[in-house]
């Protein structure tokens, strides 16, 4: 195994959404390079389907102002009020952005960008469903990846493909924390790369790897908080995690929202549509945490269907074929190839799934890192995307504001990263800063111990799907826990088969398995702790929401004895005052 | 809605045996391909995918794949099952039967086991202009673009670069200097886009002597696509526009 050394000015971790978007932003400015454990183009962001939100206006009546309100209230009051303004105002110039990068939206007769309904986004605070969703078909995701990987090529931005970032090195010789390098592993030779850079800005995506049924791509393991996490930096909001209604079942293959913005509906074994009772004004197109309670309920109640009667149906018979093949056809695709189904003519069985992390690492609106719950800012460590949590999304994120997100915070991340490092001196790397990462390789390699991996990967998905998911109670937040310790035991006692050095992925899986367990541990505390129910973090045994004691973001450390500690910072008000969330 | 079409899925169905025989290459020990035959235990309705992850979960770990995304949007996991280009997320053991024998795509250099070197097949798509090249200044607004517009290049938008197409092809076989159906398919992309103000820079590059005269309109690469593109046709489409010079 060799060492290679590497010096830019700014790196960037990640080459989904989020890090290409940077990557443009940055790219041209300062001497930038690209590191991605995936072909760019393989990112998750390539899976996101039903669009992305700005008040374009464009099909009728919208201000960003209505957006910022419903974001807010989707949130349930846990949003940061000043970043959701700024998100929601800039979504505006975002798609503007896009479009002019060569993203192939669906168009109006009028050649304009098309626009449609989404949960929670609604006309003049929440009088009825609005369109507001940019789309391009519902393969929004796929053609913002590309659209940016394009931009990415034609500004011959550097690229690490299939390089994994094991490691962050912080300087702290001056008496403050800065960051000085990040350690790669490369895919192809097992060789290790030591990147000196002043600036690290992490876009490593989600962790619903964390539970089996998810919608989640095999590699979205949560390495740019996990390996974070360890270096002291905390991790806000874990417990907020959203599981999205409509999972094929079985295989928790997203099945877009899109499907219920066109007009789809939700039915239970009856054939209720059982939304009525939940949400009379938005019906199917409420909250996602809220619908997928309601699908939970219907199923406890005994209202589910199947063998187990443990699914329900989305129902898209109504509609015409054409609008199906037309604005539908990749999640209808879906249906056909794993369930056999054909959704002109049947309902498609679904449940909820693993979906997506509002919480992860803390950033202001700049994307600067902010390492404790006084606000300081890491020197040289930025994030975005879904990894990052600003908050723009609180308890409870709206369906396209993540594509929104990574493009809107992508971009200012960027930008402020270029700007710091512009600015600022090389620091020296210590001698001997990829030792840790060594020392970890080479104790996996040898290790003998009787537990594997994929079983213990296994077993933490399974508790965190049944204890940690749409309802939680003590119970079985205490039954999580109990298993995570467990597990975080086994995991020190592993062996893994393949001791070569080339596309060793059993080496790299064990790695994202100690960051997937680090952060289920933080996620069962926050949650644990946490005695209310707001947005996502359902407690059955304790079902309302508490503004007077948890109205407050949640910071999780790893101390250096690896214990978590749990601190809270407040949530940045603004024009809306907490009410109550009906839709 | 009357619920009797409403499909039952069973989650209890029954396991049956999985017969893999997967073509490996370990270049720090092996000095040619071989064979190894595993059996694992799954349900008709699981993928092909899942029978890698059960070998290499269960059986073993040494065994080396890309894959990312498990339902055919991320182009990850290309390989020849039983003779075919396939993703092997998006191919139910239903479908594909109990024996299957898994090798690497063709045509690009082998590293280890079903992972092949991908580089050359991206710079072959980088080769070609890839983005969208428009000099006006379209100010504040968006570009307009009709609906008929929009649609003229839809098909090639889905490409996910999964180079089932490139490695299918015979041409590309025998020549990898040929730019290969994945590349003209991005091209064309942005050629049949009414934004884009660069065609004929595109159209001079795949009428060089690697470009789409090397193609002998034999529709592998068609039946391979994962997406369902017309991939030919879209070769045939930009032969015609080399020849009239008119798209
Ligand atoms: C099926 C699905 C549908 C969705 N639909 C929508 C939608 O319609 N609208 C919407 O707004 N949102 C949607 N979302 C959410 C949204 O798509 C994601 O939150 C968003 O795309 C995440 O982008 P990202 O850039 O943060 O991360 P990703 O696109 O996941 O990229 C992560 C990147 O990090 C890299 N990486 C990870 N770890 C390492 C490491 N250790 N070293 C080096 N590189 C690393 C990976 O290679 C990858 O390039 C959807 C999500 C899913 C799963
Ligand atoms: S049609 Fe052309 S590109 Fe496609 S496989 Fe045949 S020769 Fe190759
Ligand atoms: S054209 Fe089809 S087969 Fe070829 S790379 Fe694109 S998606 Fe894959
Ligand atoms: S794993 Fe993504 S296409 Fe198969």
């Amino acid at each position: 195994m060799k060492v290679h050394y590497h010096s830019y000015d700014a790196v960037i971790v990640g080459a989904g959404g989020a890090g290409l978007r940077a990557a443009i932003e940055v790219a041209g400015k300062v001497k930038t390079a690209v590191i991605t454990k995936l072909y760019p183009t393989r990112s998750h962001t390539g899976a996101a389907q039903g669009g992305m939100c700005a008040a374009l206006a464009n099909v009728e009546e919208d201000y960003w102002e209505w957006h910022a309100f419903d974001t807010v209230k989707g949130s349930d009051y846990l949003g940061d009020q000043d970043a959701i303004d700024i998100m929601c105002r800039e979504a505006i110039d975002a798609v503007i952005d896009l479009e002019h990068f060569g993203m192939a939206f669906s168009r109006t007769p009028e050649g304009r960008i098309d626009q449609r309904r989404f949960g929670g986004h609604t006309r003049n605070h929440g009088e009825a469903p609005v369109r507001r969703s940019c789309y391009a078909a519902d393969r929004t995701g796929h053609m913002i990846l590309q659209t940016l990987y394009q931009q990415c090529v034609a500004r011959e931005v550097n690229f690490f493909n299939e390089f994994q970032v094991f490691d962050i090195i912080f300087d702290e010789s001056d008496g403050e924390r800065r960051v000085s390098g990040v350690v790669a592993y490369e895919l192809a030779t097992g060789d290790i790369h030591v990147f000196a850079t002043k600036g690290v800005l992490f876009a490593t995506g989600g962790f619903g790897k964390m539970f089996k049924i998810s919608s989640n791509a095999h590699t979205l393991t949560g390495d740019g908080p996990g390996l974070l996490f360890r270096k002291n930096i905390p991790m806000e909001d874990l417990e907020f995690y959203q599981f999205h209604p409509t999972g094929i079942y079985g295989f928790g293959i997203l099945l877009s929202e899109a499907a219920r913005g066109e007009g789809g509906i939700l039915r239970n074994v009856h054939g209720e549509r059982f939304m009525e009772r939940v949400a009379p004004t938005v019906k199917d197109l409420a909250p996602r945490d809220m619908v997928a309670r309601a699908i939970h309920a219907e199923i406890r109640e005994g209202r589910g269907a199947g063998p187990d009667k443990d699914y329900v149906y989305l129902d898209l018979t109504h509609l015409p074929p054409e609008q199906i093949d037309a604005k539908l056809p990749d999640i209808t695709d879906f249906a056909r190839t794993y369930l056999g189904i054909e959704p002109k003519q049947q309902p498609i069985p679904i449940q909820p799934t693993a979906h997506y992390a509002m919480g992860g690492i803390p950033t202001n609106v700049e994307g600067e890192v902010i390492g404790d719950s006084n606000g300081t800012i890491i020197r040289g460590l930025y994030a975005a995307g879904e990894c990052a949590c600003v908050s723009v999304h609180g308890a409870n994120r709206l369906g396209t504001n993540s594509l929104l997100d990574i493009v809107v915070f992508g971009k200012r991340g960027g930008h402020s990263m270029a700007n710091y490092v512009s600015q600022t001196d090389h620091i020296d790397l210590r001698r001997g800063v990829e030792q840790d990462v060594l020392d970890r390789i080479s104790a996996i390699k040898s290790a003998t111990g009787g537990n594997k991996v994929s079983d213990i990967r296994t077993e933490l998905q399974l508790t965190m799907t049944d204890n940690a998911s749409v309802v939680r109670t003590a119970e079985s937040l205490d039954a999580a826990i109990t298993t995570i310790n467990r597990l975080k035991e086994e995991y020190n006692n592993i062996h893994i088969d393949d001791k070569g050095e080339v596309f060793n992925y059993d080496l790299v899986e064990a790695m994202e398995l100690g960051h997937l367990l680090d952060l289920a541990e933080a996620f069962v505390i926050g949650a644990q702790a946490r005695k209310e129910s707001r947005g996502a973090h359902w407690r059955d045994d304790y079902p309302t929401r508490d503004d007077a004691n948890w109205m407050k973001h949640t910071l999780a450390y790893r101390d250096a004895d690896g214990q978590v500690r749990l601190e809270y910072k407040d949530v940045i008000s603004g024009r809306y005052e907490p009410m109550e969330r009906k839709y | 809605m009357t619920m009797d079409k409403s499909p039952q899925i069973d989650s209890h169905e029954k396991e049956v045996k999985v017969t893999l025989r997967i073509k490996r290459y370990n270049p720090e020990v092996d000095t040619r391909p071989r064979f190894q035959v595993y059996e694992v235990m799954l349900k008709p309705g699981d993928r092909v995918l899942d029978a890698l992850h059960a070998v290499k979960w269960k059986l073993d770990g040494t065994l080396s794949f890309r894959r990312s995304c498990a339902h055919g949007v991320c182009g990850s996991d290309a390989m020849v099952i039983n003779g075919e280009n396939k993703l092997a997320c998006v191919n139910l053991i239903r479908n594909v039967g109990t024996d299957l024998t898994i090798e690497p795509i063709r045509g690009l250099p082998v590293i280890k086991d079903l992972v092949v070197d991908m580089e050359p097949f991206f710079a072959q798509y980088r080769s070609v202009l890839p983005y969208l090249i428009a000099n006006d200044d379209p100010g504040y607004k968006e570009r307009l673009q009709s609906q008929d517009d929009r649609e003229r290049y839809d098909d090639t938008t889905k490409c996910i670069l999964c180079a089932c197409c490139t490695t299918s092809c015979p041409v590309y076989w025998a020549n990898d200097e040929y730019v290969g159906p994945a590349a003209i398919v991005n091209a064309h992309r942005f050629i049949f886009d009414s934004r884009d103000q660069a065609a004929s820079e595109r159209l001079d590059i795949l009428n060089q002597k690697s470009g789409v005269w090397r193609c002998r309109t034999s529709f592998n690469c068609t039946e391979a696509c994962p997406r369902g593109i017309s991939v030919t046709k879209t070769i045939e489409e930009v032969k015609r526009a080399i020849l009239y010079d008119r798209v």
